[in-house]
């Protein structure tokens, strides 16, 4: 195995078609144990970590920018970010512990596949796009497309992510994050629910997005409960609808962490207090964060 | 195999050494280094028994090659006690019994100097999850929790 630092993106594109077993990474945090489990070495690893751009985490009037490599502690230590992404800011500080987080990236966690992955139901929730790097081109694609299955994603393997972008957090809209393990901290989640919630003039719910996380192949989205929010107040009526679809929505695999009835359950209630906690961050953001 | 250079400043010295690029950088600190006090518990991330600071960020270096450590700062357990006197860290572990067979320690020493460098006055629960990426099977956490605390307190007033 060789390891390599390009300084460059194009550097990068050209270090991972130079063989058929080349792999970029970040954090490694994922790659390590995979390699030590048995899975094969690649011939070349690209660390993405000394190129400026992959490590980077600004915002503009538009939009934020973060390197598809900047290590997660960054999004939790940055105060503007976490206050205008409070569940993006949780959701990342929910993988693994703090010596994990000095490793480990967004997409890291995104192209590693896991359909338990606690940053993917939270960029979904708030529209973030990844700009793909690749020997024909740049291209932007929605996170939402790049999971295509369990430890499958539809990057081709010499394309790799630079940096994702995040639209800024419009007034009286906020977003929130929850998961469920059976330990208090350093586990994989059972369930995971990003919601995000924006609020019209008169209070009633004008955008409303319910993502789920581990109970299915990939992270999905939850049309019914989102049908059922816009127009409402969140009322206790509207939430047993939010629940219900939520569990429906589910497609879990049972295994020792979570049967696939309590799976179904706990999606349920954690879409409930998510879309809660989002609605009444955003009665809180009156324009002048 | 060919064998990198790394150029490093460990514990506040420059230091050479070679390495392969499929080492980790724990490999490389203890064979190569000699630097022994980082230890493989997993090698795998989960337990903490390696963790060193790298460019001032608490790391397992079992999830670190060696050659990304070209540039970089890095401070081992070693490296804690100041000319032959004890960090208070060291010194609250020590009178706290806060170890016992002490695989664990120079990892949850490393973790605790991150935690209270970031938060030099944790609550008991900040300290229970700024040192959740640490494991021991020897003490239940109880006393590494007080010595950390114990530590605080010591290193406020300093």
């Amino acid at each position: 195995m060789k390891y390599a630092a390009p300084s460059s993106v194009e550097e990068a594109t050209t270090l991972l078609s130079s063989s058929p077993s080349a792999q970029v990474f970040a954090g490694a945090t994922d790659l390590v144990p995979q390699i030590r489990g048995g899975y094969p070495t690649p011939d070349v690893l690209v660390d993405l970590k000394k190129i400026d751009q992959l490590v980077s985490l600004a915002n503009d009037a538009d939009k934020w920018t973060v390197g598809a490599a900047t290590p997660t502690v960054r999004l939790t230590e940055d105060q503007a970010f976490s206050q205008e992404f409070p569940g993006l800011s949780e959701a990342a500080g929910l993988i693994g512990s703090d010596q994990i987080q000095s490793r480990s990236s967004l997409g890291g966690n995104l192209c590693n596949g896991s359909p338990a992955a606690d940053s993917v139901p939270a960029m979904v929730v708030n529209g973030v796009r990844a700009l793909v790097a690749g020997p024909k081109g740049s291209r932007v694609i929605d996170v939402a497309d790049v999971v295509t299955g369990p430890g499958e994603i539809s990057l081709a393997s010499d394309e790799f992510i630079v940096e994702f972008e995040i639209d800024r957090m419009p007034t009286r809209t906020a977003d929130a994050y929850l998961r469920m393990i059976p330990r208090t901290e350093m586990d994989i989640a059972v369930v995971g629910v990003g919601a995000r919630i924006g609020l019209s003039d008169d209070g009633t719910i004008a955008e409303a997005l319910v993502v789920l996380g581990a109970v299915a192949p990939t992270a999905v989205r939850v049309n019914g409960a989102e049908d059922a929010l816009i127009g409402s107040t969140a009322d206790d009526d509207t939430l047993a609808v939010v629940a219900a679809a939520a569990s429906e929505a589910c497609n879990p695999i049972d295994d020792k962490r979570g049967t696939i009835a309590y799976r179904e359950q706990v999606a349920g209630v954690l879409a409930k207090r998510a879309v809660r906690i989002a609605m009444e961050r955003a009665e809180q953001r009156n324009g002048d964060v | 195999m060919t064998r990198t250079h790394i150029t490093t400043v460990i514990n506040g010295d420059e230091v050479d050494f070679l390495a392969e690029d499929s080492t980790s950088l724990l490999d490389a600190l203890r064979d190569e280094v000699g630097l022994t006090g980082a230890k493989e518990g997993c090698g795998t991330g989960d337990c903490g028994a390696c963790s060193v600071l790298m460019d001032d960020r608490v790391t397992c270096s079992c999830l670190v090659f060696a050659p990304e450590a070209d540039g970089a700062t890095i401070l081992t357990v070693e490296g804690l006690a100041d000319s032959g006197e004890l960090h208070p860290l060291q010194q609250c572990f020590l009178e706290g019994a806060a170890l016992q067979c002490g695989i664990c320690t120079p990892g949850f020493l490393i973790a605790a100097k991150a935690l209270l460098e970031k938060n030099p006055d944790p609550t008991e629960t900040e300290i229970r999850y700024g040192l959740a990426g640490n494991l021991c099977r020897c003490t239940g956490y109880d006393k590494i929790v007080r010595a950390v605390q114990e530590a605080a307190i010591q290193m406020r007033e300093q």
